[in-house]
């Protein structure tokens, strides 16, 4: 049943690759390249990047996102940092180790050759970044400081105190607007993506619904590009800003876009652990924190002491315990995993005892208050503000929370989806991170794959059609119109009990417990049969409130949990069809006797792809298979 | 994450209007049982689903992040945009501020160029117009030099970075009683003018903005301050004057 998927990948060894692609690529003539409309969805790094190169090449853009102005997209709250394999820190780094150092962190689950042109093009994403004005750290001598970051063993990492996200977006909002001012681009806020129009087997178009008046709308192009972020709000808690969701991919997909390796989700390790009912989401602390902060738990069983009264040698500081050679510092999904084993032997702190702490009083001892404070003095105020606590004072409590989804939809080398036309960017593909995604590689991603890889794939698209004329009254434009609406009306006239919240809650709850940081067989077989009936009573009893003409709220919300519904049961299909455990995807049935993740490299080093067959119904399975030619397959050791 | 969280119980009068043509009044609600750890929008998240439950319209608030960086989420809470406490966006903004029994106002960030859309939110599209009047450097991608070939002395490093640090929420607007967006205006300005890669456009930059602001409809700044005050993110007013001189200055050298 299995068809091979063809990733379009360039022959050749893994460092020519692009620039043999960059130079076979077919290009559009500068006067037509105007003459061609390109709908770009999503305005974070990845969306307002590709929109702006592809309007300074003379495409004509129309850009839309859910929120009021393209800044506000979700990328803003990245804190720690990018990426680039500059090596100012003369501290071994090169492209080769970038790479190296991704394929192995994503756990040998990413594809080479993207991985590769990623690490390529990493500096030039920070030269671009400076030239806009971008206000990096800088050192007294006036060059950038870089920092170490996620375990990296090279300091690569460049960074704007906590807010590498929003002063990478601005510099990317500004090259948006800047295309705005000159005409070709059209910008349309808060405007949801609600289909995909697919004509001739090409994608053509969009519906989406005007969130300000509830009117639908349609738009019309040669070339889609889907950057719309990630779906870790399936979860219902996590660090993902409230509006992130997966109904842009999830409708693409239903439309024939294969969906790639869904149970890939990063459960990041310090986050404020939950603390009530009314909780809608969960706040990073970056990770930057446990370049100086000491991870433990009392050694004694639901000890209730204060920490300050727990002397040292009652305390297990078990990642240093366990892992030597990188302690505090290993992989996300590591010290994820770790934190839920010792809260799971019941050695876990706070009222909920899901929660270990995160000491600084070492660091502060060594290097001096002051020290700690210029380095995280916002992170601690952060902290304090949400918790009323304070880390200089009493060591941090964290728990793992849902952070970023390395599933996405399928793309082959050029970003483009198994819908022609229809190309995905950023967070919303799979392309590059495997089953991990290391710290600031997404930024590095998002901007590598809007300002250097699409501008020059979309052209080679284009340049090799030739695409007929078509307008919002082409009846398949007209039938995707209709069904969007269809779905809006039938969520209105539902008028049930449950409020959308609740059964998000309930959804997110079980796919935490299910096919959260461990999964095992028996369990994500309950979640299978339970999904549907939470579907079916959603469709049955949940209350929308309001009018679909208007300013409704409710009713976004709906939308995407529905589709959240849909797309839950095909992660947990997915988490259950990948016998193996391979980062952040842990099956209790392949460990180590270490209990670290075991992979099965003859029977899953592949990509999943599903095909959508039908809600309910089961999604036909395409497998890419992976080849690594330049990164020995190897268990991933940290110790 | 205090281990004992207090409930407390709070009246709310809240602005309610339906769209942009739609005049507005005040409801009342009760907020009860409201655990001090939760945020003001986990507060009006509890209201809501009460209000959902019993078939009423919920009450529209803007919000993404929770964290206090995208600049969605304000309303003024008892006259103070983004509520009471310094440097703190609504979303930060926890409940503990408050005390059990207290009554508090909520109303939309007011100002004839931010017209009310529905409740709570209004419509901010005149930021961007302003940015899209100048604000950036006119770069192309691809075509730049090698990111250390520009050195940055830290302190203009810094204070870019500081200016550069306003999420755009429109808090400065909302409590300066002109309406006057001269704080946002300015850290924008001051942000690429301190940085020697905004120098070429410098002047034509610094014109262009502050004209469209003027076409929007802003009010004019009078030294009150308030909008220092309000800013969640601490911006300083010292960028207004540093605007003004710049202004003044390529007025003068424009006139040709
Ligand atoms: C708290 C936090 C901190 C992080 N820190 C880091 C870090 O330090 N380093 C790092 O590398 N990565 C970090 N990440 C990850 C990184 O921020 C994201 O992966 C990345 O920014 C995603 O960018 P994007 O452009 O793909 O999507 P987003 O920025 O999520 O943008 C999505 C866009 O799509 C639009 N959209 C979505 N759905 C629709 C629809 N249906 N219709 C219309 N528009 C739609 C939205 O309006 C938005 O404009 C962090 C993530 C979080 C949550
Ligand atoms: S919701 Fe993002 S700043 Fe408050």
């Amino acid at each position: 049943m299995s068809k091979q998927l063809e990733s379009h990948i360039p022959e050749g060894p893994v460092k020519d690759k692009w620039t043999k692609a960059k130079f076979e690529n077919k290009l559009v003539n500068p006067a037509n390249k105007r003459k061609f409309k390109v709908l770009v969805v999503g305005t974070g790094l990845a969306g307002a990047s590709a929109a702006a190169t592809l309007s300074e090449l003379g495409y004509q853009v129309q850009s839309f996102c859910f929120q009021d102005s393209p800044r506000r997209a979700h990328s803003i709250a990245a804190q720690g940092g990018i990426n680039a394999a500059k090596n100012y820190q003369g501290d071994g780094d090169s492209v080769h180790r970038l790479f190296y150092d991704t394929v192995k962190g994503g756990d040998f689950r990413s594809r080479e050759a993207n991985v590769h042109r990623l690490a390529e093009v990493s500096s030039n994403i920070v030269d671009q970044c400076v030239a806009q004005g971008v206000p990096f750290a800088r050192e007294y001598g006036g060059l950038l400081d870089n920092r170490s970051f996620g375990g990296a063993q090279v300091s690569r990492t460049f960074y704007a105190k906590g807010q590498t996200g929003q002063q990478l977006l601005i510099g990317a909002y500004s090259a948006l607007m800047k295309e705005v001012s000159t005409g070709s681009v059209e910008l349309f806020t808060r405007r949801e993506m609600l289909e995909l129009v697919v004509i001739d087997g090409k994608a053509r178009g969009i519906i989406v619904r005007n969130l300000i008046t509830g009117g639908m709308e349609t738009y019309m192009g040669d070339a889609v590009m889907l950057c719309t972020g990630g779906y870790g709000n399936v979860f219902y808690l996590s660090t993902n800003a409230m509006g992130s969701n997966v109904t842009a991919t999830w409708r693409a997909h239903k439309k024939g876009a294969y969906f790639a390796n869904p149970c890939y989700t990063q459960i990041h390790p310090t986050c404020i652990p939950v603390h009530g009912e009314y909780q809608s989401k969960l706040t990073l602390m970056s990770e930057s924190l446990r370049n100086d902060g000491r991870v433990w738990v009392p050694e004694a069983k639901n000890d209730k002491r204060k920490a300050s009264d727990i002397p040292e040698e009652e305390r297990d500081y078990y990642l240093e315990r366990k892992y030597p050679s990188f302690g505090n510092l290993v992989p996300r999904d590591i010290a994820s995993r770790n934190a839920k084993y010792v809260c799971d032997e019941g050695k876990g702190v706070g009222a909920t005892g899901l929660a270990v702490y995160l000491d600084f009083s070492d660091s502060i001892k060594r290097l001096g208050q002051k020290t700690i404070e210029n380095r995280y003095g916002n992170l601690f105020d952060m902290y304090e503000q949400i918790t009323g606590s304070s880390p200089y004072e009493e060591p941090m409590m964290i728990y793992p929370a849902v952070h970023y989804t390395m599933g996405g939809l399928w793309v082959d080398y050029n970003l483009m989806t198994s819908i022609p036309g229809l190309f995905c960017l950023g967070e919303a593909n799979f392309s590059d991170h495997g089953a991990n995604r290391l710290g600031a590689s997404a930024l590095m991603q998002g901007l590598s794959d809007g300002y250097f890889v699409a501008p020059y794939t979309l052209g080679n698209y284009l340049a090799q059609q030739d695409l007929a004329q078509v307008d919002a009254t082409h009846p398949d434009a007209v039938k995707a119109l209709s069904s969007a609406q269809e779905r809006i009306d039938k969520l209105l006239a539902i008028k049930g009990e449950r409020t959308v919240d609740d059964f998000h809650k309930e959804l997110g709850l079980l796919l935490w417990d299910k096919c959260g940081m461990s999964r095992n067989e028996a369990g994500l077989k309950e979640a299978l049969v339970k999904i549907p009936k939470i579907r079916d009573e959603f469709w049955e009893n949940v209350n929308v409130m309001g009018s679909p003409g208007e300013l409704n709220q409710t009713l976004e919300k709906a939308g995407r949990v529905a589709d959240f519904l849909e797309f839950g049961e095909l992660m947990v299909k997915d988490a259950l069809e990948r016998k193996e455990s391979c980062g952040g995807h842990f099956r209790e049935e392949s460990q180590t006797e270490g209990g670290e993740a075991l992979r099965d490299d003859e029977n899953f080093a592949h990509v999943a792809a599903w095909e959508f067959n039908g809600v309910g119904e089961v999604p036909i399975l395409h497998k890419e298979a992976l080849i690594f030619e330049n990164v020995a397959l190897a268990q991933r050791s940290y110790k | 994450m205090s281990n004992a969280a207090k409930k407390i119980n709070l009246n709310l009068k809240v602005w309610r209007q339906k769209n942009a043509e739609d005049k507005g009044y005040f409801d009342v609600y009760k907020a009860e049982g409201i655990d001090q750890d939760a945020s003001f929008l986990e507060m009006l998240d509890v209201v809501n689903e009460g209000l959902s439950k019993q078939g009423k319209d919920p009450i529209a608030f803007d919000h993404d992040c929770r964290e206090g960086i995208c600049g969605m989420c304000g309303a003024v809470v008892n006259g103070h945009a983004h509520g009471p406490k310094a440097k703190t966006t609504l979303c930060q903004l926890h409940m503990r501020t408050f005390s059990n029994g207290q009554t508090l106002v909520i109303e939309p960030f007011r100002s004839r160029a931010l017209p009310v859309q529905k409740d709570l939110i209004v419509d901010r599209s005149a930021f961007d117009r302003v940015i899209a009047s100048g604000g950036f450097i006119s770069v192309r991608t691809g075509s730049v030099q090698d990111a250390n070939n520009i050195p940055v002395e830290k302190k203009s490093a810094d204070l870019a970075f500081d200016a550069a640090s306003c999420i755009g929420c429109a808090a400065c607007v909302a409590a300066c009683p002109n309406a006057s967006a001269m704080l946002f205006v300015s850290a924008k300005v001051s942000h690429l003018a301190l940085l020697p890669q905004g120098q070429p456009e410098r002047s034509r930059r610094v014109l262009g903005m502050v004209e469209q602001m003027d076409t929007e409809g802003f009010g004019n700044c009078s030294n009150e301050y308030q909008c220092e005050a309000a800013c969640p993110k601490g911006i300083s007013v010292q960028n207004i004057a540093r605007m003004n001189r710049d202004y003044a200055h390529a007025r003068f050298t424009s006139e040709d």
